[in-house]
Protein backbone atom coordinates (compact mmCIF):
# COMPACT_ATOMS: atom_id res chain seq x y z
CA UNK A 1 0.00 0.00 0.00
CA UNK A 2 2.56 2.74 0.66
CA UNK A 3 4.77 1.93 -2.12
CA UNK A 4 1.89 2.25 -4.50
CA UNK A 5 0.68 5.71 -2.53
CA UNK A 6 4.78 6.22 -3.15
CA UNK A 7 4.72 5.38 -6.45
CA UNK A 8 2.32 7.99 -7.15
CA UNK A 9 3.80 10.55 -4.86
CA UNK A 10 7.04 10.42 -6.67
CA UNK A 11 5.24 10.51 -10.82
CA UNK A 12 3.02 13.53 -9.55
CA UNK A 13 6.53 15.15 -8.44
CA UNK A 14 8.18 14.14 -11.43
CA UNK A 15 5.22 15.83 -13.43
CA UNK A 16 5.48 18.80 -11.59
CA UNK A 17 8.81 19.56 -12.43
CA UNK A 18 8.67 18.52 -16.01
CA UNK A 19 5.69 21.25 -15.97
CA UNK A 20 8.09 24.04 -15.07
CA UNK A 21 6.47 24.74 -11.64
CA UNK A 22 9.87 25.32 -10.29
CA UNK A 23 10.48 28.22 -12.52
CA UNK A 24 8.80 30.23 -9.95
CA UNK A 25 12.05 30.29 -8.11
CA UNK A 26 13.80 31.98 -11.21
CA UNK A 27 11.06 34.84 -10.54
CA UNK A 28 11.24 34.82 -7.08
CA UNK A 29 14.62 35.12 -6.97
CA UNK A 30 14.62 37.95 -9.05
CA UNK A 31 11.87 39.67 -6.79
CA UNK A 32 13.97 38.97 -3.61
CA UNK A 33 17.60 40.20 -5.39
CA UNK A 34 15.66 43.53 -6.43
CA UNK A 35 13.67 44.20 -3.27
CA UNK A 36 17.24 43.59 -1.45
CA UNK A 37 19.06 46.04 -3.71
CA UNK A 38 15.93 48.79 -3.51
CA UNK A 39 15.36 48.80 0.09
CA UNK A 40 19.05 48.87 0.60
CA UNK A 41 19.27 52.17 -1.18
CA UNK A 42 15.40 53.49 -0.08
CA UNK A 43 14.35 52.09 3.06
CA UNK A 44 15.92 54.09 6.59
CA UNK A 45 16.42 51.19 9.55
CA UNK A 46 13.41 49.17 7.77
CA UNK A 47 15.21 47.12 5.31
CA UNK A 48 15.27 43.64 7.65
CA UNK A 49 11.69 44.28 8.04
CA UNK A 50 10.56 44.76 4.44
CA UNK A 51 12.67 41.84 3.45
CA UNK A 52 10.99 39.87 5.69
CA UNK A 53 7.78 40.94 4.80
CA UNK A 54 8.33 40.58 1.59
CA UNK A 55 10.02 37.42 1.08
CA UNK A 56 7.75 35.28 3.24
CA UNK A 57 4.58 37.16 1.94
CA UNK A 58 5.67 36.11 -1.89
CA UNK A 59 7.06 32.23 -0.60
CA UNK A 60 3.32 32.09 0.74
CA UNK A 61 1.64 33.45 -2.22
CA UNK A 62 3.74 31.74 -4.57
CA UNK A 63 3.13 28.64 -2.96
CA UNK A 64 -0.32 29.01 -2.36
CA UNK A 65 -0.89 29.89 -6.35
CA UNK A 66 0.97 26.62 -7.12
CA UNK A 67 -0.85 24.79 -4.58
CA UNK A 68 -4.30 26.12 -6.34
CA UNK A 69 -3.14 25.60 -9.93
CA UNK A 70 -1.95 22.51 -9.97
CA UNK A 71 -3.93 20.94 -7.20
CA UNK A 72 -6.82 21.10 -9.23
CA UNK A 73 -5.95 19.73 -12.50
CA UNK A 74 -4.75 16.36 -10.31
CA UNK A 75 -7.66 14.38 -10.53
CA UNK A 76 -9.27 16.09 -13.63
CA UNK A 77 -6.59 16.48 -15.89
CA UNK A 78 -6.31 11.96 -15.23
CA UNK A 79 -9.15 11.90 -16.84
CA UNK A 80 -9.30 14.31 -19.32
CA UNK A 81 -5.88 12.29 -20.38
CA UNK A 82 -7.17 9.26 -19.73
CA UNK A 83 -4.47 8.34 -17.84
CA UNK A 84 -6.77 7.87 -14.79
CA UNK A 85 -8.30 4.36 -15.94
CA UNK A 86 -4.68 2.87 -16.90
CA UNK A 87 -3.76 3.87 -13.01
CA UNK A 88 -6.93 2.33 -11.52
CA UNK A 89 -6.89 -1.20 -13.74
CA UNK A 90 -3.54 -2.06 -11.55
CA UNK A 91 -3.96 -2.57 -8.16
CA UNK A 92 -4.45 0.87 -6.97
CA UNK A 93 -7.08 1.84 -4.93
CA UNK A 94 -8.94 5.20 -5.49
CA UNK A 95 -7.97 6.66 -2.04
CA UNK A 96 -4.11 5.46 -2.81
CA UNK A 97 -4.43 7.36 -5.47
CA UNK A 98 -5.95 10.87 -4.01
CA UNK A 99 -3.40 10.05 -1.19
CA UNK A 100 -0.68 9.78 -3.62
CA UNK A 101 -1.36 12.81 -5.68
CA UNK A 102 -1.54 14.80 -2.31
CA UNK A 103 2.18 13.79 -1.30
CA UNK A 104 3.52 14.04 -4.48
CA UNK A 105 2.17 17.99 -4.75
CA UNK A 106 2.83 18.41 -0.72
CA UNK A 107 6.58 17.39 -1.87
CA UNK A 108 6.76 19.81 -4.59
CA UNK A 109 5.54 22.71 -2.43
CA UNK A 110 7.89 21.75 0.49
CA UNK A 111 10.65 21.83 -2.29
CA UNK A 112 9.89 24.81 -3.65
CA UNK A 113 9.34 26.68 -0.14
CA UNK A 114 12.92 25.53 0.76
CA UNK A 115 14.48 27.01 -1.86
CA UNK A 116 12.62 30.42 -1.58
CA UNK A 117 13.58 30.38 2.08
CA UNK A 118 17.06 30.14 1.01
CA UNK A 119 16.41 33.53 -1.04
CA UNK A 120 14.61 34.94 1.79
CA UNK A 121 17.71 34.16 4.04
CA UNK A 122 19.96 35.29 1.33
CA UNK A 123 18.33 38.19 0.57
CA UNK A 124 18.27 39.27 4.67
CA UNK A 125 21.79 39.03 4.69
CA UNK A 126 22.39 41.21 2.43
CA UNK A 127 20.40 44.02 3.65
CA UNK A 128 21.18 43.18 7.19
CA UNK A 129 25.14 41.63 6.66
CA UNK A 130 24.47 39.38 9.06
CA UNK A 131 22.12 37.23 11.33
CA UNK A 132 20.13 37.62 14.54
CA UNK A 133 19.04 34.98 17.12
CA UNK A 134 15.58 36.50 16.41
CA UNK A 135 15.81 35.19 12.52
CA UNK A 136 15.23 32.04 13.52
CA UNK A 137 11.38 32.54 13.90
CA UNK A 138 11.63 33.29 10.30
CA UNK A 139 12.05 29.23 10.12
CA UNK A 140 9.17 28.78 12.37
CA UNK A 141 6.57 31.00 9.95
CA UNK A 142 8.10 29.77 6.85
CA UNK A 143 7.14 25.96 9.13
CA UNK A 144 3.16 27.80 9.20
CA UNK A 145 3.87 28.46 5.56
CA UNK A 146 3.89 24.77 4.38
CA UNK A 147 1.42 23.86 6.77
CA UNK A 148 -0.82 26.55 5.34
CA UNK A 149 0.01 24.60 1.91
CA UNK A 150 -0.99 21.33 3.30
CA UNK A 151 -4.31 22.36 3.85
CA UNK A 152 -4.76 24.37 0.43
CA UNK A 153 -3.24 21.20 -1.46
CA UNK A 154 -6.04 18.84 0.48
CA UNK A 155 -8.82 21.94 -0.32
CA UNK A 156 -7.71 21.69 -4.16
CA UNK A 157 -7.78 18.29 -4.48
CA UNK A 158 -10.80 18.11 -2.72
CA UNK A 159 -12.69 20.53 -5.30
CA UNK A 160 -10.68 18.38 -7.87
CA UNK A 161 -12.21 15.17 -7.39
CA UNK A 162 -16.01 16.69 -8.17
CA UNK A 163 -15.46 19.63 -10.41
CA UNK A 164 -14.06 21.16 -13.45
CA UNK A 165 -10.66 23.00 -13.26
CA UNK A 166 -12.17 26.20 -13.86
CA UNK A 167 -14.63 26.10 -11.01
CA UNK A 168 -12.03 23.91 -8.68
CA UNK A 169 -10.01 27.39 -9.27
CA UNK A 170 -12.77 29.63 -8.29
CA UNK A 171 -13.86 27.24 -5.42
CA UNK A 172 -10.38 26.81 -3.67
CA UNK A 173 -9.29 30.51 -3.92
CA UNK A 174 -12.86 31.92 -2.75
CA UNK A 175 -11.92 29.43 0.39
CA UNK A 176 -8.15 30.66 0.73
CA UNK A 177 -9.64 34.28 0.89
CA UNK A 178 -12.52 33.75 3.47
CA UNK A 179 -10.58 31.34 5.65
CA UNK A 180 -7.58 34.30 5.64
CA UNK A 181 -10.50 36.33 6.71
CA UNK A 182 -11.78 33.24 9.31
CA UNK A 183 -11.14 35.06 12.55
CA UNK A 184 -13.47 38.35 11.29
CA UNK A 185 -16.37 35.39 10.67
CA UNK A 186 -16.05 34.50 14.16
CA UNK A 187 -16.39 37.86 15.05
CA UNK A 188 -18.86 38.84 13.20
CA UNK A 189 -20.44 35.21 14.02
CA UNK A 190 -20.12 36.25 17.94
CA UNK A 191 -22.03 39.88 17.41
CA UNK A 192 -24.84 37.81 15.46
CA UNK A 193 -27.76 36.10 17.53
CA UNK A 194 -29.81 33.22 17.48
CA UNK A 195 -29.84 31.09 14.12
CA UNK A 196 -27.58 32.61 12.13
CA UNK A 197 -25.04 33.06 15.47
CA UNK A 198 -25.36 29.20 14.96
CA UNK A 199 -24.97 29.38 11.11
CA UNK A 200 -22.26 31.92 11.16
CA UNK A 201 -20.11 30.21 14.06
CA UNK A 202 -20.63 26.31 12.15
CA UNK A 203 -19.43 28.19 8.81
CA UNK A 204 -16.29 29.85 10.67
CA UNK A 205 -15.34 26.47 12.24
CA UNK A 206 -15.90 24.72 8.56
CA UNK A 207 -13.92 27.32 6.49
CA UNK A 208 -10.00 26.92 6.81
CA UNK A 209 -8.41 29.16 9.59
CA UNK A 210 -5.41 30.32 8.15
CA UNK A 211 -5.43 34.08 10.28
CA UNK A 212 -3.56 31.63 13.13
CA UNK A 213 -0.25 30.37 10.36
CA UNK A 214 0.21 33.92 9.52
CA UNK A 215 3.16 35.12 11.80
CA UNK A 216 4.88 36.90 9.16
CA UNK A 217 4.31 40.42 10.21
CA UNK A 218 4.72 39.13 13.78
CA UNK A 219 7.90 37.41 12.72
CA UNK A 220 9.42 40.76 11.04
CA UNK A 221 8.83 42.63 14.26
CA UNK A 222 11.60 39.94 15.67
CA UNK A 223 8.28 38.59 17.82
CA UNK A 224 8.48 34.96 18.20
CA UNK A 225 5.68 32.12 18.68
CA UNK A 226 4.96 30.13 21.65
CA UNK A 227 5.67 26.17 21.90
CA UNK A 228 2.06 25.72 22.15
CA UNK A 229 1.14 28.19 19.29
CA UNK A 230 3.21 25.68 16.84
CA UNK A 231 1.81 22.73 18.30
CA UNK A 232 -2.05 23.68 17.89
CA UNK A 233 -1.00 24.85 14.97
CA UNK A 234 0.39 21.67 13.28
CA UNK A 235 -2.54 19.66 15.28
CA UNK A 236 -5.08 21.61 13.45
CA UNK A 237 -3.47 22.08 10.30
CA UNK A 238 -2.80 18.81 9.81
CA UNK A 239 -6.19 17.93 11.30
CA UNK A 240 -8.03 19.87 8.73
CA UNK A 241 -6.05 18.75 5.81
CA UNK A 242 -6.65 15.04 7.00
CA UNK A 243 -10.64 16.09 6.86
CA UNK A 244 -10.10 17.60 3.30
CA UNK A 245 -8.44 14.69 1.94
CA UNK A 246 -11.05 12.39 3.51
CA UNK A 247 -13.56 14.46 1.88
CA UNK A 248 -11.64 14.11 -1.63
CA UNK A 249 -11.61 10.33 -1.29
CA UNK A 250 -15.63 10.47 -0.05
CA UNK A 251 -16.05 11.85 -3.52
CA UNK A 252 -13.69 10.50 -5.59
CA UNK A 253 -14.89 6.67 -4.20
CA UNK A 254 -18.20 7.00 -5.29
CA UNK A 255 -17.63 8.72 -8.63
CA UNK A 256 -18.87 7.27 -11.71
CA UNK A 257 -15.80 7.43 -13.78
CA UNK A 258 -17.58 5.12 -16.74
CA UNK B 1 -27.84 3.27 -4.96
CA UNK B 2 -24.14 2.38 -4.68
CA UNK B 3 -23.50 0.62 -1.34
CA UNK B 4 -21.16 2.13 1.46
CA UNK B 5 -17.95 0.71 0.68
CA UNK B 6 -15.07 -0.03 3.60
CA UNK B 7 -12.95 3.08 2.22
CA UNK B 8 -16.17 4.98 2.25
CA UNK B 9 -17.36 4.18 5.88
CA UNK B 10 -13.98 5.00 6.67
CA UNK B 11 -13.58 8.14 4.96
CA UNK B 12 -16.97 9.37 6.58
CA UNK B 13 -15.85 8.47 9.89
CA UNK B 14 -12.35 10.24 9.43
CA UNK B 15 -13.91 13.42 7.68
CA UNK B 16 -16.23 13.63 11.02
CA UNK B 17 -13.69 13.11 13.38
CA UNK B 18 -11.21 15.29 11.99
CA UNK B 19 -14.08 18.49 11.85
CA UNK B 20 -14.14 17.93 15.37
CA UNK B 21 -10.82 17.67 16.60
CA UNK B 22 -10.44 20.36 14.18
CA UNK B 23 -12.99 22.46 16.11
CA UNK B 24 -10.99 21.77 19.37
CA UNK B 25 -8.37 22.53 17.86
CA UNK B 26 -9.59 26.07 16.77
CA UNK B 27 -10.55 26.72 19.93
CA UNK B 28 -7.60 26.19 21.80
CA UNK B 29 -5.61 28.28 18.70
CA UNK B 30 -8.26 31.30 19.92
CA UNK B 31 -7.30 30.49 23.41
CA UNK B 32 -3.76 30.81 23.19
CA UNK B 33 -3.80 33.76 20.91
CA UNK B 34 -6.00 35.62 23.47
CA UNK B 35 -3.71 35.16 26.23
CA UNK B 36 -0.42 35.82 24.09
CA UNK B 37 1.31 39.20 25.35
CA UNK B 38 2.47 39.84 22.14
CA UNK B 39 2.27 43.49 21.49
CA UNK B 40 -0.74 44.50 19.32
CA UNK B 41 0.31 46.76 16.32
CA UNK B 42 -1.74 48.04 13.07
CA UNK B 43 0.08 47.58 10.43
CA UNK B 44 -1.53 49.07 8.68
CA UNK B 45 -3.04 52.21 10.28
CA UNK B 46 -3.87 54.40 7.26
CA UNK B 47 -7.44 54.65 6.93
CA UNK B 48 -6.52 56.27 3.33
CA UNK B 49 -4.06 53.23 2.61
CA UNK B 50 -6.45 50.91 3.57
CA UNK B 51 -9.17 52.72 0.83
CA UNK B 52 -6.73 51.82 -1.66
CA UNK B 53 -5.94 48.60 -1.00
CA UNK B 54 -9.66 47.76 -0.70
CA UNK B 55 -10.47 48.14 -4.50
CA UNK B 56 -13.77 50.27 -3.65
CA UNK B 57 -15.14 46.95 -1.38
CA UNK B 58 -14.38 49.61 0.89
CA UNK B 59 -17.79 49.12 2.94
CA UNK B 60 -16.89 45.35 3.43
CA UNK B 61 -13.68 46.86 5.18
CA UNK B 62 -14.98 49.06 7.64
CA UNK B 63 -17.63 46.29 8.14
CA UNK B 64 -14.53 44.03 9.48
CA UNK B 65 -13.00 46.44 10.95
CA UNK B 66 -16.06 47.76 13.17
CA UNK B 67 -16.38 44.06 14.10
CA UNK B 68 -12.85 43.91 15.44
CA UNK B 69 -13.32 47.58 17.18
CA UNK B 70 -15.73 45.54 19.22
CA UNK B 71 -13.80 42.68 19.60
CA UNK B 72 -11.17 44.47 20.87
CA UNK B 73 -12.89 46.53 23.46
CA UNK B 74 -14.96 44.01 24.31
CA UNK B 75 -11.74 41.23 24.51
CA UNK B 76 -9.77 44.17 26.86
CA UNK B 77 -13.12 45.18 28.87
CA UNK B 78 -13.80 41.32 29.84
CA UNK B 79 -9.88 41.03 31.18
CA UNK B 80 -10.18 44.22 32.97
CA UNK B 81 -7.45 45.97 31.05
CA UNK B 82 -6.66 49.32 31.66
CA UNK B 83 -5.23 50.06 28.32
CA UNK B 84 -6.91 50.46 24.90
CA UNK B 85 -3.94 51.71 23.17
CA UNK B 86 -5.62 50.37 19.76
CA UNK B 87 -9.45 51.64 19.85
CA UNK B 88 -8.97 55.08 18.68
CA UNK B 89 -7.14 53.83 15.83
CA UNK B 90 -9.05 50.52 15.17
CA UNK B 91 -12.28 53.38 14.94
CA UNK B 92 -10.56 55.91 13.13
CA UNK B 93 -9.86 53.03 10.25
CA UNK B 94 -13.36 52.52 10.16
CA UNK B 95 -14.84 55.46 9.81
CA UNK B 96 -12.83 56.45 7.38
CA UNK B 97 -13.97 53.83 5.34
CA UNK B 98 -17.32 54.24 5.66
CA UNK B 99 -17.99 57.83 7.14
CA UNK B 100 -21.40 56.79 7.34
CA UNK B 101 -21.30 54.13 10.11
CA UNK B 102 -22.69 56.32 12.66
CA UNK B 103 -22.80 53.19 15.44
CA UNK B 104 -18.93 53.70 15.36
CA UNK B 105 -18.65 57.51 16.23
CA UNK B 106 -21.55 56.06 19.12
CA UNK B 107 -19.53 53.92 20.09
CA UNK B 108 -16.19 55.95 20.26
CA UNK B 109 -18.69 58.73 22.41
CA UNK B 110 -19.29 56.39 24.94
CA UNK B 111 -15.96 54.12 25.23
CA UNK B 112 -13.74 56.01 23.69
CA UNK B 113 -13.99 58.83 26.22
CA UNK B 114 -14.56 57.59 29.53
CA UNK B 115 -11.69 56.68 31.99
CA UNK B 116 -10.26 52.84 32.27
CA UNK B 117 -10.98 50.51 32.94
CA UNK B 118 -14.48 51.80 31.88
CA UNK B 119 -13.37 53.30 28.27
CA UNK B 120 -9.67 54.05 27.21
CA UNK B 121 -9.90 57.60 28.82
CA UNK B 122 -9.26 59.52 25.37
CA UNK B 123 -12.03 62.67 25.51
CA UNK B 124 -10.03 64.56 23.09
CA UNK B 125 -10.00 61.52 20.19
CA UNK B 126 -13.25 61.12 21.23
CA UNK B 127 -14.48 64.36 20.61
CA UNK B 128 -12.29 64.33 17.56
CA UNK B 129 -13.94 61.13 16.11
CA UNK B 130 -17.25 62.52 16.80
CA UNK B 131 -16.67 66.26 14.86
CA UNK B 132 -15.60 63.94 12.00
CA UNK B 133 -19.23 62.05 12.55
CA UNK B 134 -21.22 65.37 12.38
CA UNK B 135 -18.73 66.82 9.65
CA UNK B 136 -19.55 63.60 7.18
CA UNK B 137 -23.10 63.30 8.80
CA UNK B 138 -24.86 66.60 9.53
CA UNK B 139 -28.54 65.51 9.97
CA UNK B 140 -27.68 62.53 12.99
CA UNK B 141 -28.87 64.09 15.76
CA UNK B 142 -27.40 61.42 18.07
CA UNK B 143 -23.64 62.59 17.41
CA UNK B 144 -24.90 65.53 18.30
CA UNK B 145 -25.88 64.78 21.43
CA UNK B 146 -22.92 61.79 21.77
CA UNK B 147 -20.18 65.30 21.65
CA UNK B 148 -22.36 67.09 23.90
CA UNK B 149 -22.33 64.12 26.37
CA UNK B 150 -18.52 64.09 26.26
CA UNK B 151 -18.22 67.60 26.95
CA UNK B 152 -20.65 67.43 29.98
CA UNK B 153 -19.59 63.50 31.69
CA UNK B 154 -15.78 63.55 30.83
CA UNK B 155 -14.45 67.29 30.91
CA UNK B 156 -17.40 69.14 32.59
CA UNK B 157 -16.93 72.19 29.58
CA UNK B 158 -20.58 73.15 29.77
CA UNK B 159 -20.31 76.06 27.69
CA UNK B 160 -19.32 73.16 24.72
CA UNK B 161 -21.67 70.98 26.07
CA UNK B 162 -24.52 73.25 25.31
CA UNK B 163 -23.29 74.56 22.12
CA UNK B 164 -23.32 70.79 20.85
CA UNK B 165 -26.73 69.99 22.08
CA UNK B 166 -28.07 73.34 21.30
CA UNK B 167 -26.72 72.97 17.39
CA UNK B 168 -28.43 69.15 17.52
CA UNK B 169 -31.81 70.59 18.47
CA UNK B 170 -31.60 71.96 15.17
CA UNK B 171 -31.28 68.85 13.28
CA UNK B 172 -34.94 67.45 11.89
CA UNK B 173 -36.46 64.97 14.09
CA UNK B 174 -33.93 65.57 16.83
CA UNK B 175 -34.87 63.72 20.29
CA UNK B 176 -36.88 66.71 22.37
CA UNK B 177 -34.86 66.50 25.39
CA UNK B 178 -31.62 67.90 23.79
CA UNK B 179 -33.34 71.25 23.69
CA UNK B 180 -34.11 70.90 27.48
CA UNK B 181 -30.32 69.91 27.94
CA UNK B 182 -28.94 72.68 25.96
CA UNK B 183 -31.09 75.06 28.37
CA UNK B 184 -29.78 73.40 31.54
CA UNK B 185 -26.10 73.22 30.34
CA UNK B 186 -26.58 77.05 29.66
CA UNK B 187 -27.83 77.03 33.29
CA UNK B 188 -25.25 73.84 34.92
CA UNK B 189 -27.49 73.09 36.76
CA UNK B 190 -29.58 70.21 38.33
CA UNK B 191 -26.71 67.44 38.20
CA UNK B 192 -28.66 64.41 38.77
CA UNK B 193 -31.75 65.09 36.88
CA UNK B 194 -29.11 66.26 33.92
CA UNK B 195 -27.40 63.18 34.46
CA UNK B 196 -30.78 61.00 34.36
CA UNK B 197 -32.13 62.81 31.07
CA UNK B 198 -28.80 62.14 29.19
CA UNK B 199 -28.18 58.51 30.21
CA UNK B 200 -32.04 57.73 28.73
CA UNK B 201 -31.63 59.63 26.07
CA UNK B 202 -28.33 57.20 25.83
CA UNK B 203 -29.96 54.47 26.42
CA UNK B 204 -33.51 54.80 23.92
CA UNK B 205 -31.75 56.18 21.12
CA UNK B 206 -29.68 53.57 20.50
CA UNK B 207 -30.31 49.55 19.26
CA UNK B 208 -26.11 48.80 20.23
CA UNK B 209 -26.12 46.69 23.50
CA UNK B 210 -23.16 47.44 24.91
CA UNK B 211 -23.95 51.02 24.44
CA UNK B 212 -27.48 50.51 26.24
CA UNK B 213 -25.89 48.02 29.17
CA UNK B 214 -23.89 50.74 29.82
CA UNK B 215 -26.37 53.29 29.98
CA UNK B 216 -28.72 51.06 32.09
CA UNK B 217 -25.59 50.51 34.43
CA UNK B 218 -25.16 54.31 35.15
CA UNK B 219 -29.14 55.14 35.15
CA UNK B 220 -28.83 52.33 38.03
CA UNK B 221 -26.30 53.95 39.83
CA UNK B 222 -27.56 57.46 39.66
CA UNK B 223 -30.77 56.09 41.07
CA UNK B 224 -28.72 54.50 44.42
CA UNK B 225 -27.04 57.64 44.67
CA UNK B 226 -30.48 59.76 44.59
CA UNK B 227 -32.17 56.79 46.90
CA UNK B 228 -29.35 56.86 49.71
CA UNK B 229 -28.97 60.15 49.69
CA UNK B 230 -32.53 60.69 50.27
CA UNK B 231 -32.77 58.11 52.88
CA UNK B 232 -29.62 59.34 54.60
CA UNK B 233 -31.87 63.13 55.24
CA UNK B 234 -34.80 61.03 56.40
CA UNK B 235 -32.43 59.14 59.13
CA UNK B 236 -30.80 62.85 60.00
CA UNK B 237 -34.46 64.05 60.24
CA UNK B 238 -35.66 60.59 62.47
CA UNK B 239 -32.75 61.38 64.59
CA UNK B 240 -33.27 65.02 65.06
CA UNK B 241 -37.28 64.25 66.37
CA UNK B 242 -35.89 61.32 68.22
CA UNK B 243 -32.30 62.09 69.94
CA UNK B 244 -31.06 58.82 68.28
CA UNK B 245 -30.51 56.38 65.50
CA UNK B 246 -32.49 53.98 64.12
CA UNK B 247 -31.65 50.38 64.46
CA UNK B 248 -33.86 49.63 60.97
CA UNK B 249 -36.05 50.65 58.36
CA UNK B 250 -39.06 49.55 59.93
CA UNK B 251 -38.46 52.10 62.84
CA UNK B 252 -38.64 55.00 59.83
CA UNK B 253 -41.96 52.96 58.73
CA UNK B 254 -43.43 53.22 62.01
CA UNK B 255 -42.59 56.84 62.47
CA UNK B 256 -44.58 57.04 58.92
CA UNK B 257 -41.50 58.67 57.21
CA UNK B 258 -41.32 55.77 54.97
CA UNK B 259 -44.05 53.78 53.38
CA UNK B 260 -42.45 50.84 52.13
CA UNK B 261 -38.83 48.81 52.77
CA UNK B 262 -36.19 50.89 50.65
CA UNK B 263 -34.88 48.70 47.32
CA UNK B 264 -32.15 49.23 45.56
CA UNK B 265 -33.25 49.14 41.75
CA UNK B 266 -32.42 45.11 41.27
CA UNK B 267 -34.64 44.60 43.98
CA UNK B 268 -32.32 44.23 47.13
CA UNK B 269 -32.89 46.05 50.08
CA UNK B 270 -30.99 48.63 51.86
CA UNK B 271 -29.00 48.21 54.29
CA UNK B 272 -28.74 50.34 57.55
CA UNK B 273 -25.32 50.47 58.93
CA UNK B 274 -24.45 51.65 62.53
CA UNK B 275 -23.56 55.38 62.67
CA UNK B 276 -26.95 56.30 60.13
CA UNK B 277 -25.11 55.36 57.26
CA UNK B 278 -27.14 53.42 54.16
CA UNK B 279 -25.19 50.73 52.12
CA UNK B 280 -26.41 48.54 48.86
CA UNK B 281 -26.72 44.76 49.31
CA UNK B 282 -23.51 44.15 46.69
CA UNK B 283 -21.86 46.70 45.38
CA UNK B 284 -20.31 44.91 42.47
CA UNK B 285 -23.72 44.46 40.78
CA UNK B 286 -24.34 48.15 40.62
CA UNK B 287 -21.04 49.58 39.39
CA UNK B 288 -20.65 53.10 38.94
CA UNK B 289 -22.45 54.01 42.11
CA UNK B 290 -20.92 57.04 44.33
CA UNK B 291 -22.87 56.16 46.70
CA UNK B 292 -24.07 53.41 49.40
CA UNK B 293 -20.11 51.55 49.25
CA UNK B 294 -18.57 49.99 52.25
CA UNK B 295 -15.52 52.27 53.58
CA UNK B 296 -12.01 52.01 51.55
CA UNK B 297 -14.31 49.63 48.95
CA UNK B 298 -12.27 49.53 45.63
CA UNK B 299 -14.67 48.76 42.74
CA UNK B 300 -13.52 45.67 40.89
CA UNK B 301 -12.11 45.47 37.31
CA UNK B 302 -15.34 45.76 35.48
CA UNK B 303 -15.88 41.94 34.16
CA UNK B 304 -19.04 43.26 32.34
CA UNK B 305 -21.35 45.56 31.78
CA UNK B 306 -25.20 44.54 33.27
CA UNK B 307 -26.88 43.64 30.40
CA UNK B 308 -30.57 45.33 29.59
Amino acid sequence: MSSRIAHIAANTFREAVRDRVLYNLIAFALLMSGAAILVGQISIGIERLVVVNLGLTAVSLFGVVIAIFIGIGLVSKEIEKRTLYTVLSRPVRRWEFIVGKFFGLAGTLVVNTFFMAIGVFAALLYVSHGFEKADGWILVAVYFIILQFLMMTAIALLFSSFSSPLLAAVFAFSLFVIGSFAEDLRGFAAMAQGVSRWAATGAAYLVPNFSSLNVISSVAHQQGATPQLIFANSLYALVYTAMALSGAVLVFERRNLK
Amino acid sequence: MKPLGRTTCIAIALLLACFVISVFALRRLDHIRKAATVQEVLYISSPKALKWLSLGYDGLLADVYWTRAVQYFGARHFLGSHDYELLAPLLEITTGLDPHLTVAYEFGANFLAPKPPYGAGMPQQAIQLVNEGIRDNPNVWKLYYNLGFIYYTELKDYPKAADAFARGSKVPEAHPFLRIMAAQMAQHSGELQMARMMWTTAYESTTDRDIRANALAHLRALQVDEDITNLEKLISIYREKTGHLPLSFSELQTAGMLSDMPVDPLGHPYKLVPGGGVQVRDPEELPFIEKGTPPGYVPPSPKFLPSD
